[in-house]
């Protein structure tokens, strides 16, 4: 047997060593077998473990390399650093007790400052001086919310394709068309000419990075975890930006050109002007009745062609805006004067309807320096307080509606876009070309021409029903503004009248109502902004745009814009309603809402000794005045021998129905299912010629058209059938339609109004994460309720302050202080804002650092 | 008691070390230590498993108490789990302990053993 063969039985373990018969043997024998063991260690064991160590290895760095990675869209975060407790989601669960005490030391301070927080986490900030103050809220903001002020950002800016992917090219590219960041550098372009102004944007823009350079990759906000992407500095353009988003928010979705140009191609203009009325009947302005305005100096000239190429154009658009804004995007505010109230001191109120949503639109704080003191509700992603009250006035907003934005046809010379017909020449059109980068793929590069009006809306490169000889360019007030946020600054530190109309008067978009109460006891209201000065129609349709005749010729001055200062009557209120009756002196378009404000002066007017318990309650009102006023007219023409036992059953209920829109109210429920049935059965046999998405008049229209006739213009007959139906008709086939909806509805439990409309308060992205939402929501109204939760929109902040000697302020909004989903204070105040409860807000006293409020304290310092 | 000792080791070291350091670490810690500390694949898995899972379990629990499950039940809605937070910290200490397992295994390969 030769020694090889032998020495590879041996590695295999099969048979043991034959031990040799003589000494030299012996010995060359234990030689081998210490080479064989020696060999043993360093070689044969090895072998046999490389494959289970190449098996395991390669799993450990398998499961890294799969755990350190998105697993598709659904879960775009990678599952290792996220479950891990040490970087992941577990260190943003907040300890209920955590302690947010603390110092920051930061160089660039002029002074020293000092945050206290309340129990809510309210901060109440003292600061030297204004440039340190605004560093500070700066950085709280981002502490605070820093996820919501990026995400805003970059939507207004069209960036969402960067964190949400490919989905989302869409709607960046329509955020672009809009000229959103052109519109935000025009405005920075205006702060940076005011060097205070700058100094204040700039320290908050540095408050805000200074907050960011402290993140790590386990202190970042959950939301970024969630996405898995970083924030970027935050910078004045940001600022701008985020100013922008709410002029759009407010501003862009108050036209309706486009569904008009397709009404105008299927209505006459009667029929148009009495479906959509500029001056409804019922209308209760903002301005007191019988006030007499100034007569104006029109400087316009209307086109000569205006009749052949504008008002009977019958041409149609295919295109539809395809991110509208909310159209209840509105707010109620009222101030009431002393002579009203059991004090004999004025009260403001305000409640701005918005999207709501979690973390909320509003962070509350208190700004105070030696020589200003303010207290209300901020923007996170901008500076000073935008709702609320010092020591002297308060005040509060609610959207204008006004239409400040118009669409104009532009042809193009060829496809390149380059050059369009203006006032019969070829005029170059500068041209933007958009790099929208998107994640994971390579960017999309989208090319906008600017024309004399704005930029191109739409072409045949966005939305492809439009044409190159057609494209549409748009023309927006909040294109060309100055620094809105300068209205605020002075706001903040105003202490009168004059001060608060000197705050406002250069406010140009989007247009509010400010109302406004003074210590000194006025109370008065402005609807500012920046208005064309049109002419009769002018905007309402898509104008054409191959010469300068159909352009803005001018602006309605600002000391005509609507305003009232201490009416006899006492008090003063805006909700969203046309700001004037038909004898201002202007053609002002918008979408109005008329209902709330009549609702409000309905009650305002019968009240003496108002108290701020009765304004809590008047916020919290949810009296359906609408349906008080349109259902006699239903139950005037029910056929009740054409009702269904199921219909009949349910007219029963709704006849005893007090109109209270309460949570609990089965009358709304059934209101609102009949009257959205008898909606459908008028006007949709007409109106949906003009599109799926054409508007229903208001339902305000419809009351006060059948209160005069009964066919409402002919539109009560459906067209598409031989017979002529009657409004009788109408109305009960609507009711027993709408009895089987109903039925079902209550089989699953769902008659009362809260359980049929189930409210609920979203995270910022949405239906993505439902668990961070609050959803089921006993909460009643609608959008024509003082109170006017709908779905998820509604008061965003409901605020009441009594301006006695020392002020008495209210305060709540749905959400909470702390934007992170895992502290106790991201929800903490949506119970109390159900019920209608409030919370004192407390204008904390510099001396007052020993209260019992104040639960944390942070201290910045220079040094 | 060797095996105990490196269930800790794993699980002080890879604490410490993930203050400062990426979720991974926990692998190299695991693998590290089982270098050292050589053991027989079988207790080498099970210390960087139980290491691992253990100081997971520890720090998720802790929080998870601190925060009164706050978070967890949203998570556990993202996740597709409800509000479960046992679970999830379970869930949590898994995925840790089997990457801490495997690279523990890994070591005890590399390095052999008696």
């Amino acid at each position: 047997m030769g020694g090889r063969r032998l020495q590879e039985r041996e590695r295999a373990g099969r048979i043991p060593v034959k031990r040799g018969v003589d000494q030299v043997g012996k010995e060359k024998e234990r030689q081998k077998n210490d080479y064989i063991r020696h060999k043993e260690k360093i070689i044969i064991f090895p072998v046999m473990r490389l494959l289970p160590f190449c098996f395991s290895f390669l799993v450990t760095i398998l499961l890294i390399f799969i755990l350190n990675r998105p697993i598709g869209t659904k879960i775009p975060m990678p599952l290792g650093s996220f479950l891990s407790p040490q970087t992941g989601f577990w260190q943003n669960a907040e300890d209920t007790a955590y302690d947010y005490n603390g110092s920051v030391v930061i160089e660039g301070l002029k002074g020293n400052g000092k945050v206290y927080f309340d129990e809510r986490l309210v901060p109440h900030v003292f600061a030297e001086n204004d440039e340190d103050l605004y560093f500070i809220q700066g950085y709280l903001h981002a502490k605070f919310r820093l996820f919501q002020m990026d995400i805003q950002t970059r939507a207004a800016e069209g960036r969402i394709s960067e964190v949400a992917g490919a989905a989302a090219v869409d709607y960046d590219k329509a955020q672009r068309r809009l000229g959103m960041k052109f519109s935000a550098e025009n405005t920075l372009s205006v702060i940076e000419k005011d060097a205070e102004a700058l100094a204040r944007y700039t320290a908050y823009t540095n408050g805000v990075n200074s907050y960011i350079s402290t993140l790590t990759a386990s202190s970042l906000p959950l939301e970024y975890k969630i996405l898995n992407f970083k924030p970027e500095q935050w910078t004045n353009l940001k600022t701008a930006l985020l100013l922008k988003m709410m002029a759009q928010m407010l501003s862009s979705g108050t036209e309706r050109d486009l569904v008009n140009t397709n009404l105008r191609a299927i209505l006459t203009s009667q029929q148009f002007n009495l479906l959509y009325p500029q001056v409804p009947d019922s209308l209760m302005p903002i301005v007191p009745k019988g006030t007499i305005f100034p007569r104006p100096m029109h400087g316009y000239k209307i086109p000569s062609n205006a009749d052949a190429a504008y008002f009977f154009n019958n041409r149609s658009v295919a295109v539809s805006d395809a991110y509208p804004q909310d159209r209840d995007n509105g707010s109620n505010n009222w101030a009431v004067a002393g002579t009203k109230t059991a004090s004999g001191a004025p009260i403001l109120c305000n409640d701005p309807h918005l999207e709501l949503s979690l973390p909320s639109i509003w962070y509350e704080m208190q700004l105070s320096t030696p020589t200003s003191d303010v207290y209300g509700v901020t923007l996170p992603g901008t500076p000073y307080v935008i709702i609320g009250f010092n020591n002297d006035i308060a005040w509060g907003v609610t959207n204008s509606q006004r239409d400040v934005k118009d669409y104009y046809t532009i042809q193009f010379k060829d496809a390149s876009k380059k050059e369009y017909w203006f006032d019969s020449v070829w005029k170059p059109a500068q041209q933007r070309i958009e790099e929208i980068k998107v994640k994971d793929q390579s960017p999309v590069y989208d090319t906008v021409s600017y024309t004399i009006f704005g930029p191109v809306m739409y072409d045949a490169a966005f939305s492809d029903t439009v044409s190159e000889q057609s494209a549409l360019a748009v023309k927006w007030t909040a294109h060309h503004t100055g620094d809105e946020g300068l209205t605020f600054y002075k706001l903040n530190r105003a202490a009168n009248y004059n001060e608060y109309v000197d705050a406002i008067k250069t406010f140009e978009c989007p247009g509010q109502n400010f109302a406004f109460a003074s210590k000194s006891g006025d109370i008065a209201i402005w609807q500012q902004g920046k208005f064309p000065d049109r002419w009769q129609g002018q905007g309402q349709f898509i104008m054409p745009g191959t010469d300068s005749s159909y352009m803005w010729q001018g602006y309605i001055p600002q000391s005509e814009n609507p305003h009232a200062l201490n009416p006899d009557r006492g008090f003063l209120e805006s909700a969203n309603q046309r700001p004037a009756d038909g004898t201002y002196p202007y053609f002002i378009p918008g979408t109005y809402i008329t209902p709330r404000g009549i609702a409000i002066e309905h009650f305002l007017s019968g009240m003496n000794s108002i108290t701020v318990q009765d304004m809590m309650q008047l916020q919290n009102n949810y009296y359906n005045i609408l349906a008080s006023r349109l259902l006699p007219v239903f139950f005037e023409h029910i056929d009740e021998a054409a009702l269904t036992q199921e219909a009949k059953k349910y007219l029963g209920l709704v006849k005893q129905w007090d109109y209270e829109a309460g949570p609990a109210s089965v009358g709304q429920t059934i209101y609102q299912c009949w009257l959205d049935s008898v909606q459908r059965n008028i006007w949709t046999d007409e109106l949906s010629k003009a599109g799926p998405l054409t508007p229903a008049p208001e339902e305000q229209t419809l009351m006060e058209l059948l209160k005069i006739d009964t066919t409402a213009l002919g539109f009560v007959d459906n067209k598409n059938t031989a017979v002529i139906e009657t409004l009788t008709y109408q109305v009960s086939v609507a009711l027993n339609a709408a009895a089987k909806q109903l039925a079902e509805v209550e089989r699953e439990g769902n008659l009362e109004w809260s359980a049929f409309k189930k409210p609920a308060i979203y995270h910022l992205l949405k239906s993505n994460l439902p668990s961070f939402a609050r959803t089921d929501l006993p909460v009643g109204g609608w959008g024509n309720t003082i109170n006017a939760v709908k779905k998820s929109h509604g008061p965003s902040w409901r605020m009441v302050v009594q301006l006695t000697a020392a002020t008495e302020a209210f305060g709540v909004y749905p959400g909470g202080q702390n934007g992170n989903p895992g502290s106790r204070f991201y929800d903490n105040s949506v119970d109390n804002w159900v019920q209608g409860k409030y919370y004192q807000l407390w204008m904390m006293k510099p001396d007052e650092a020993k209260d019992s409020r104040v639960k944390w304290i942070m201290a910045f310092s220079k040094s | 008691m060797k095996f105990f000792l490196s269930i800790l080791i794993i699980g002080v070291l890879s604490f410490i070390v993930g203050l400062f350091a990426p979720w991974w670490s926990i692998a190299v810690i695991a693998f590290i230590v089982i270098l050292l500390v050589p053991a027989r694949p079988l207790n080498a898995f099970l210390s960087g498993f139980l290491g691992i899972f253990l100081m997971w379990l520890v720090v998720a629990s802790f929080i998870n108490t601190a925060n009164n499950s706050i978070l967890a039940n949203r998570i556990g809605g993202l996740l597709g789990i409800g509000e479960n937070p046992v679970l999830l910290i379970f869930i949590t200490s898994l995925v840790g302990g089997l990457v801490g397992g495997f690279a523990a295994l890994s070591a005890s390969y590399l390095r052999g053993y008696k």
